[in-house]
């Protein structure tokens, strides 16, 4: 059930960024699984009511992977799904990045790197503080820890023994200027959370037993934030938008779309 | 006359907030003994959370807080409030307008000793440009607490401008502070003094010196600076000539926000009083404000210059 989800969303996020004409396929792709678990397994949430207060939150920091959030949304039900060919149109309620005043199911407003994790630490705190149990998951793109606020945001969270949070990185090893580790190398990632106070699980960002299995990981470990360091591929599931740092930002032209959803049928 | 700064009143009116509020929650970023938030802390340590110093994750948690429901009021100093954190205000806050209450202090040359570093003389600028963004910079210290409730039950952004330094009573209790109300002190039919902060008490100081030379002119309190109080802001050109007087660089500030309202409405010789766009430096604060031009003195120099151009 989850595969199949996976293939439907990987599919409207290259028919969206396709329609649209510009967009972010690479990193909406490479998180498809890590999204789709949380919306279609994790998450303790009700389309029909997103305001609920015991609602589990999801957080996405590296906005630009909107198409991602966007497609789990509509197939989860907060919108219709023909919303989704009105992606970056003006006037449309999916913006180029999420906006959650237009949009509902969008937590918090984000696309300027490095703050999702604080206001998931401040969602959490809030929580503590009114005997809530919901739990916040965060994603958080691995170019995306070249920003310092995260680094605050992590201290903050092991320092208030934030266990309600969890976050994953998408590993996919690649930003807008070439390979992370060239840019500005973030490694050793899953060293560098654990000596943050972390607890810290190293999966593959691809394999659904390995994502639920670190959320039930997480959710035993109790007065700690947990990391799961997901090791993805940029652009996955369409073969020519794998590991191609070209297709960080740029949308496919039509024939692309087509090629990709045929990839995409089997 | 007992003098008090803004930032003390606003360290008290947290605490009385703090008893009628359970949604109130308080940040700080180490410098709570300083912001005066440290009375909160210590009356409600559950409801206090210092982020130590990270004033990116200071905001970015608040905005958390606010989603959840909570009123959380995060301090300190302006010039780390405003230029620190100031995407993660824009992007955070004021985008997707969330209940965030922004209490700078230390904000001015009157900081003193600590120089130019620590001296924000453009958070006026750089806050009212934020679409959503509320701007109070209140007078004295009644004003302050009445500010501080104010600005809690208003729902949005809000950037609370207040000093380091003791400042004179202004108000009594039967004063009523009204978000984008200014409050005319003075009436004068010659000029208007349109002022904030404490170069409120330096305004009806130079009104007393003019009144004493037969020059009848008004002081008009701005504290609001966002939403600007345009009526107040038409009566005051009515008098056909303005000065204003701000603690903040004259590019962007009160004088800007004046400015951009009297040329749409009606234009008057008009004088602006403020830091003329230098950064500022060490000294004491007395010895600053005169130096730099906040005082009495300039304010009555400028009126009687935009008197002669009317």
């Amino acid at each position: 059930m989850l595969q199949e989800k996976a293939r439907l969303i990987r599919q409207d996020i290259v028919r969206m960024i396709g329609a649209a004409g510009s967009g972010h396929p690479g990193g909406s792709l490479s998180g498809v699984e890590i999204v789709t678990a949380l919306y279609f397994h994790v998450l303790r949430h009700d389309p029909r009511r997103p305001d609920w207060p015991e609602r589990d939150r999801f957080i996405l920091s590296k906005g630009h992977a909107a198409p991602l959030l966007y497609a789990a949304l509509a197939e989860s039900g907060y919108f219709p799904k023909e919303e989704l060919w009105t992606l970056r149109r003006l006037g449309s309620r999916l913006q180029g990045h999420p906006d959650c005043k237009s949009l509902p199911g969008v937590e918090i407003s984000t696309g300027s790197l490095g703050q999702g994790l604080a206001v998931a630490n401040g969602l959490a705190l809030a929580g503590r503080l009114d005997g809530r149990d919901y739990r916040v998951y965060v994603l958080l793109g691995d170019g995306e820890l070249e920003e310092g606020m995260v680094w605050e945001a992590a201290m903050a969270a092991a320092h208030y023994n934030l266990d309600k949070v969890m976050a994953f990185v998408d590993h996919n090893h690649l930003q807008i200027d070439g390979r992370v580790e060239e840019v500005m190398s973030p490694e050793p990632v899953a060293e560098k959370f654990r000596s943050f106070g972390w607890h810290v699980i190293e999966i593959d960002g691809h394999d659904f037993r390995q994502i639920l299995a670190a959320v039930e990981e997480a959710r035993r470990t109790s007065g700690r934030p947990t990391v799961a360091v997901a090791e993805t591929v940029k652009g996955k599931g369409v073969s020519f938008m794998e590991n191609q740092v070209d297709w960080h930002g740029v949308a496919p032209k039509p024939e692309q779309v087509a090629r990709a959803l045929a990839e995409l049928e089997s | 006359m007992e003098k008090i700064a803004t930032r003390e009143a606003y360290g008290r009116a947290l605490v009385d907030l703090g008893r009628l509020e359970r949604r109130i929650v308080v940040l700080d970023a180490d410098l709570s003994k300083s912001t005066k938030t440290e009375y909160f802390a210590k009356e409600f340590p559950e409801r206090f959370f210092n982020m130590g110093i990270a004033e990116q994750n200071l905001m970015g948690t608040a905005a958390g807080l606010a989603l959840a429901g909570k009123i959380p009021f995060a301090s300190t100093f302006a010039v780390f409030a405003a230029g620190r954190a100031y995407d993660q205000i824009r992007n955070t806050i004021a985008y997707p307008r969330l209940n965030v209450k922004i209490a700078a202090t230390h904000a001015g040359l009157s900081v003193g000793e600590d120089g130019a570093s620590h001296q924000a003389l453009e958070d006026i600028a750089l806050m009212r440009a934020l679409p959503n963004m509320t701007v109070i910079v209140p007078a004295d210290a009644e004003e302050t607490r009445q500010a501080v409730k104010a600005a809690a039950e208003h729902y949005g952004p809000v950037y609370l401008r207040l000093g380091r330094m003791n400042v004179p009573r202004i108000y009594g209790n039967d004063y009523r502070f009204i978000l984008g109300k200014a409050d005319w002190l003075r009436r004068g039919h010659m000029a208007t003094i349109i002022a904030c902060g404490l170069m409120v008490a330096e305004a009806l100081r130079a009104q007393e010196m003019l009144a004493a030379q037969g020059l009848e002119v008004g002081v008009l309190n701005m504290s609001t600076i966002k939403p600007l109080d345009r009526e107040a802001v038409m009566e005051a050109a009515e008098t056909g000539a303005i000065v204003t007087a701000e603690e903040h660089n004259v590019v962007g500030g009160l004088g800007s926000a004046v400015a951009e309202a009297l040329v749409e409405m009606k234009p008057v010789p008009m004088k602006r009083v403020g830091v003329q766009d230098v950064f500022g430096e060490s000294g004491s604060a007395e010895e600053l404000l005169t130096k730099y031009g906040l005082t009495a003195g300039a304010i009555l120099e400028a009126v009687k210059e935009v008197i002669r151009r009317k």
